[in-house]
């Protein structure tokens, strides 16, 4: 190890027109958006959606959400991943939390499957925000996948009563399958975050 | 056998979490410890963004926001490798960068900052690196801008870097620095990452960079998270 890590910083209240332009309405495309499956994408399509709280309460509108994930069959279009995939989709969304009136971020996807056979079926999250420095990771889990939770070895990790942090809710409606996932900053329900 | 994972996130180079100078940080901190991760094929993995993504004149930031003529303000190359800690480039990888215009404003409609839009400045870009690691902007020298933090508070001249690298735990979003600015060290957001590891957030000013008659200098290059030889060395 020779190199020395560049430190992070905060990404500001500005990033909208950088990072988000479409979702913004700024003429800039984006890379990435809220909509990560398309009609082509095979599995159960799913809406994630949530807001973030700070410490008191209030939901933050100036919020970044990544999120990472594995097709419908567990699989992640990457390199690193050995299996082949004759999948579209790219795992990859950004959302930012200033143009829904309510500042929830909004994902469609598809619910990806288990990674390795191991792991419970998840999202991964990376959050951004004015007012952070250095950004933070977190899982999206599912309400419906009882067993599987159970004996996921990362959520077996976190302290129990911090688990439930973890879990989206959900909810059948009208428009489809809608996992509600908020994360809170500080209080009682702070959000387990991971350093990985 | 399980693949070797990333190195960890070096605190002594990345802000805390909390850092009350930095006002914002007070209630948007957890207050609880982060959970170590070991890493699994989930965090070894991420989003894989190539050439195909950017257009031609994405890292140009004098042209791609152009209506009617030149941007105002000071002509700029930014370039610089992007590595891992082992010193090997990262290659094929997206940079995204953002900015202030030269007056010190942004396009973004919340800010309000009473300085002028300009109409030929955007002030977003990306490139992808290359073989090298090596990326390379043009752009306007962003202006400093005042900001709420505390009485007669004013941001340095910066540029907003994001990267993906070849995982998620290499993503890293940051702020390129100009050397000299005596902004630094009465900004909190700077003065947030620790003494010894700030110091590199600052560009060099490079006069073989320069472009004569055109163009002033600055090499940022940017160290994101090696990787372990082996799965023995990965903790835990």
């Amino acid at each position: 190890m020779t190199m020395k890590q560049t430190p992070s910083q905060t990404v500001g209240p500005y990033f909208a027109y950088g990072l988000t332009a479409e979702q913004y309405g700024y003429p800039f495309t984006a890379i990435a958006g809220g909509k990560v499956a398309d009609e082509l994408c095979t599995g159960d399509r799913i809406h994630v959606t949530g807001r973030v709280f700070d410490g008191n309460g209030d939901p933050i509108d100036d919020a970044m959400i990544e999120i990472w994930q594995a097709d419908s069959e567990g699989r992640y279009l990457h390199p690193e991943d050995g299996r082949s995939s004759n999948s579209v989709f790219t795992g990859y969304g950004r959302y930012g939390t200033g143009t829904d009136p309510q500042n929830r971020f909004l994902f469609e996807t598809v619910k990806p499957g288990s990674v390795d056979g191991v792991q419970a079926p998840h999202i991964n999250v990376i959050l951004f925000m004015r007012g952070q420095l250095s950004h933070l990771y977190t899982r999206i889990y599912f309400s419906d996948e009882v067993e599987a939770n159970a004996k996921d070895p990362v959520l077996d990790t976190v302290p129990e009563a911090r688990r439930e942090t973890l879990v989206a809710r959900r909810e059948d409606m009208p428009i489809g399958v809608v996992y509600h996932f908020d994360i809170h900053m500080q209080g009682e329900k702070e959000t387990v975050f991971f350093d990985l | 056998m399980t693949a070797a994972g990333y190195r960890m996130r070096d605190w002594e180079a990345h802000p805390p979490l909390l850092f009350p100078d930095y006002k914002s940080t007070v209630l948007r901190a957890p207050t609880k410890p982060l959970v170590p991760l070991k890493h699994t094929l989930s965090e070894l993995t991420g989003p894989v963004y190539g050439h195909e993504r950017v257009g031609p004149l994405d890292a140009d930031l004098t042209k791609n926001g152009a209506k009617n003529g030149e941007p105002l303000g000071e002509r700029i190359v930014v370039t610089g490798r992007v590595l891992d800690e082992d010193g090997r480039p990262v290659r094929n990888t997206l940079v995204e960068v953002w900015q202030a215009n030269a007056a010190g404003r942004y396009i973004h409609k919340v800010d309000q900052h009473l300085a002028p839009l300009d109409p030929n400045f955007f002030g977003g870009g990306r490139c992808v690196t290359d073989d090298d690691g090596r990326y390379r902007f043009y752009t306007i020298k962003p202006g400093a801008y005042p900001w709420g933090n505390h009485h007669n508070a004013w941001r340095p001249n910066h540029i907003h870097f994001s990267l993906l690298g070849p995982s998620i735990a290499t993503r890293l979003v940051t702020q390129m620095y100009f050397p000299g600015d005596p902004l630094l060290d009465l900004d909190p957001i700077y003065l947030s990452s620790p003494a010894g590891a700030r110091e590199r957030l600052i560009s060099d000013f490079s006069i073989d960079v320069t472009e004569p008659g055109f163009a002033l200098g600055y090499i940022f290059d940017i160290v994101l998270r090696g990787r372990y030889e082996t799965p023995m060395e990965t903790p835990k």
